[in-house]
């Protein structure tokens, strides 16, 4: 059943929007997502928010180039996104258990999406630490450059994953539960933090939870998703105003304030 | 860990709450002792009966320098094999699947639970100048058995085991993840492989590798009879400790037995060095 | 819009899974069946009766006797030791123990020359009690004594590494509450350990039988190659080589290839059939 507000129609006009258009992906027997629209303006911070199973990552995954869709297609930035292979993509991505590489130092996990690039468009070396550093700055991860990732907390490493990400200059930032594998300290202060990153970076951002609280804080817009299919979609305050179906009324049912 | 005074003495006594620590801390020791100590003492002192002349004449000997030569040149000729295909033996038996791929990896454990006699003559009749190998390597003017060649694939036979199994846990473990993120950092396949993968499963390789190459050192019966056994051409090391016992030279069968031990510790340590090298950086 | 189907960031291009499928596939035929295929071809090249006929020689029974006895004292000797280290090890904390682990792994990085040798450096004639044994009239060296003392040696890791990192990861919790509960140290181990590390045993003296039975190396430095008397099979099968009896040593090759193939089906159906429950007795 798709959900289109009347305030997505007149964005979807709008070029370098993600428009996201009936994704339909089966693993064997099992409908992961069945028939998934929605439309964001650039810049918007989305959140994917429903439990387990909703199939919140696998749209993400679909996003990223990890998975592919059986059906459907997404427009981005002037691409037939779908049509692209995921080293193309440019879609920063952020792994809940932040993959990083554990035999590289924080600097050479940062600079890793640069030293990949082709001889052609790679930057010089003395260019690449240039990078490195700004980044890690932004961060708030100045010095740890010489350290490897087993030496860092968890909040670090997300910010290091975070940085990494950031490093190749991403069209879009996809983000899978990037704080569920830390603790409630951490995790507010994290949520605090990236939304104020991306006030300043702007970039088009899809960040997929099952936590409320942290989607209604960082997002614009809301997806809420039940069973591969996304029940209402929406501003933070549209969904808790107006619930559009019994499940996300019981879902949101306890913050009514 | 360092033993302190009185505090570990109560310890002793008294390590833990279950019962049983005397009965089978003790059995456990006196069967080590009977078992291992005294005779590993006993290689290790009794070389220098002959004193250290004797022991320097021994070193010195050159049929006993080719026989180890022979002994360690080989055995890393085939663990560098080993390494390359037990590599690609682990990739593909972790990450493809096909009909008999149980069959395959259950295979692999054979130089392990083989006795080394049967691989020794099996290995010797294959390669032999009418055997199923041995023909068509003769055809192309190779000459595999009674060789130093013939040892080199005995060697190869009972070491990939090792690196096959060091790696497959790793393997497992690399869930794809670390790819995925490469991937989309815009990294190709193959720089995902060579920049991501191989050097978190380098620690592994090495292990297996170092595990392959102690076992192929001091190996025997797998050898023995695919080897010419000629000395100073195709002569292992523990074929000439048995000739020296054969030859009632007792002190100089140990002398070798003590320089094919100490070299074993050395590879013993470099291995937990290495693993501890790893371990911190992980 | 129809989405374009590219291959996941995982996946390995088809010629690449082709290419290295076929040379592991290769590497396994030729390095590790066509020898095991080898013993049973030569054996049976004289037919079927042939191959019977040597197994059936007198000498040759004698050799599978010796290889029995000797595996029927050493295997249950290595698996009370295995049992009782693991146990000394997994349920106390006492300084050393790092040394008692490096001493159970010593047989694996040292030759199984060696491993015989070393008896000989002891109890043969010229060894430390060679003298003191010949007195007394006792035989170790050349003798059955000798065989099982160094088959003990190369065999007895393999229970004690088997049930040692298992014990460890069961902790002493199950241990510590029998005990409270008033339990004697041999019930606990009887009705509360021993089920925990039935199939770790299990696992542990089927290799531990494997290697004592295939001892080549050692045994041949112990013993005195008396053939009927102190020859196992691997040293008949030798013997037998030797002699250009090829058929004969292939014959009774192919019944310890026998075993070691029967040791991989029970060690595959154990890993497959119980890999649930040999997992879950490793999380504690």
């Amino acid at each position: 059943m798709r959900t289109k507000s009347p305030l997505c129609t007149i964005i979807s006009e709008a070029a370098m929007s993600l428009i996201v258009d009936s994704i339909v992906k089966n693993f064997g027997e099992f409908g992961a997502l069945k028939g998934v629209s929605f439309t964001a303006p650039q810049g918007a911070f989305v959140s994917l928010l429903g439990p387990s199973g909703s199939g919140k990552t696998t749209l993400l995954r679909v996003l990223g180039g990890l998975e592919f869709s059986d059906q459907g297609s997404v427009h981005f930035a002037d691409l037939n996104w779908l049509a692209v292979p995921a080293r193309a993509r440019r879609a920063g991505f952020v792994f809940q258990h932040y993959a990083l590489f554990r035999h590289m130092t924080v600097e050479k996990n940062v600079a890793f999406g640069l030293s990949v690039k082709p001889r052609r468009e790679r930057p010089s070396r003395s260019e690449i630490r240039r990078r490195v550093e700004e980044l890690l700055a932004l961060v708030q991860l100045e010095g740890l450059g010489d350290r490897y990732p087993s030496q860092l907390s968890g909040g670090q490493r997300q910010r290091v994953a975070l940085a990494r990400a950031l490093a190749i200059g991403p069209r879009m930032l996809l983000l899978d539960e990037p704080f569920g594998a830390l603790d409630a300290k951490v995790r507010k202060e994290l949520r605090g933090w990236l939304r104020l990153l991306h006030e300043k970076l702007g970039l088009t951002t899809v960040f997929v939870t099952h936590d409320q609280d942290e989607a209604f804080e960082l997002a614009d817009l809301v997806a809420i998703m039940n069973g591969g299919r996304i029940e209402q979609y929406g501003s933070p305050k549209d969904i808790r105003q107006s619930p559009r179906t019994s499940f996300v009324d019981e879902f949101v049912e306890v913050r009514s304030a | 860990m360092s033993i302190a005074a009185a505090p570990s003495l109560v310890r002793w006594r008294n390590p833990s709450a279950l019962p049983g620590f005397g009965l089978t801390f003790g059995f456990a020791l006196f069967y080590l002792s009977l078992i291992v100590l005294i005779p590993i003492a006993a290689l290790v002192i009794r070389p220098w009966e002959i004193g250290w002349s004797g022991f320097w004449a021994v070193l010195a000997d050159t049929r006993v320098q080719h026989a180890l030569q022979l002994s360690f040149g080989a055995s890393l000729i085939a663990v560098v094999i080993n390494t390359v295909f037990g590599l690609i033996i682990a990739w593909v038996l972790v990450r493809y699947r096909f009909p008999g791929r149980r069959v395959l990896d259950a295979l692999v454990d054979l130089p392990f639970a083989l006795p080394t006699a049967v691989a020794g003559i099996a290995l010797s009749a294959l390669y032999a100048r009418n055997g199923w190998m041995g023909q068509p390597l003769q055809q192309l003017g190779i000459t595999v058995a009674y060789t130093p060649l013939g040892v080199v694939m005995a060697l190869t036979f009972i070491g990939l085991p090792f690196v096959v199994r060091t790696l497959q846990p790793v393997l497992v473990e690399l869930n794809g993840e670390a790819e995925e993120a490469a991937a989309t950092l815009g990294a190709t396949r193959f720089q995902s492989i060579r920049r991501v993968i191989l050097p978190m499963l380098a620690p592994a390789l090495l292990t297996g590798a170092a595990l392959a190459f102690a076992r192929a050192v001091g190996e025997y019966g797998s050898v023995i009879f695919i080897a010419g056994n000629l000395p100073h051409v195709s002569e292992i090391a523990p074929l000439l400790i048995i000739i020296k016992l054969n030859e009632n030279d007792t002190a100089g069968a140990a002398a070798i037995g003590v320089i094919m031990l100490a070299l074993s510790f050395v590879m013993l340590l470099m291995l937990n060095l290495l693993q501890v090298w790893t371990a911190s950086r992980r | 819009m129809r989405t374009m189907r590219a291959r996941a960031p995982t996946e390995d291009h088809p010629l690449f899974r082709w290419g290295l499928s076929l040379l592991a596939i290769l590497f396994i035929a030729s390095f590790l069946i066509l020898p095991l295929v080898t013993v049973f071809q030569e054996a049976l090249g004289g037919g079927f009766d042939a191959a019977w006929a040597v197994i059936r020689e007198p000498d040759t029974l004698s050799a599978i006797r010796l290889t029995l006895i000797t595996a029927a004292i050493a295997v249950p000797l290595n698996a009370a030791f295995g049992i009782a280290a693991s146990w000394a090890i997994s349920k106390f904390d006492f300084p050393g123990k790092g040394f008692l682990v490096t001493l159970i792994d010593l047989p694996f990085s040292v030759s199984p020359v060696v491993s015989g040798l070393i008896y000989v450096l002891v109890f043969g004639l010229q060894g430390w009690f060679g003298e003191t044994l010949r007195e007394h009239g006792i035989r170790i060296i050349f003798a059955l004594p000798g065989i099982i003392l160094a088959t003990i040696f190369v065999s007895f890791p393999f229970v004690a590494r088997e049930l040692i990192p298992l014990m460890n990861d069961q902790g002493r919790d199950d241990e510590e509450a029998a005990v409270s509960l008033g339990a004697s140290g041999w019930s606990t181990f009887r009705l509360v350990t021993l089920p925990n590390i039935k199939w770790g045993l299990l696992y542990g003296v089927l290799l531990c039988n494997a290697r004592a039975m295939g001892e080549f190396g050692a045994v041949s430095v112990v013993s005195g190659r008396i053939r009927g008397m102190t020859n196992t099979m691997p040293l008949h099968i030798e013997a037998l080589y030797n002699d250009y009896q090829y058929v004969g040593a292939f014959a009774v090759a192919s019944l310890l290839a026998l075993l070691a193939l029967v040791t991989l089906i029970v060690k595959s159906i154990l890993e497959w059939r119980y890999a649930d429950e040999i997992a879950a007795v490793h999380h504690h």
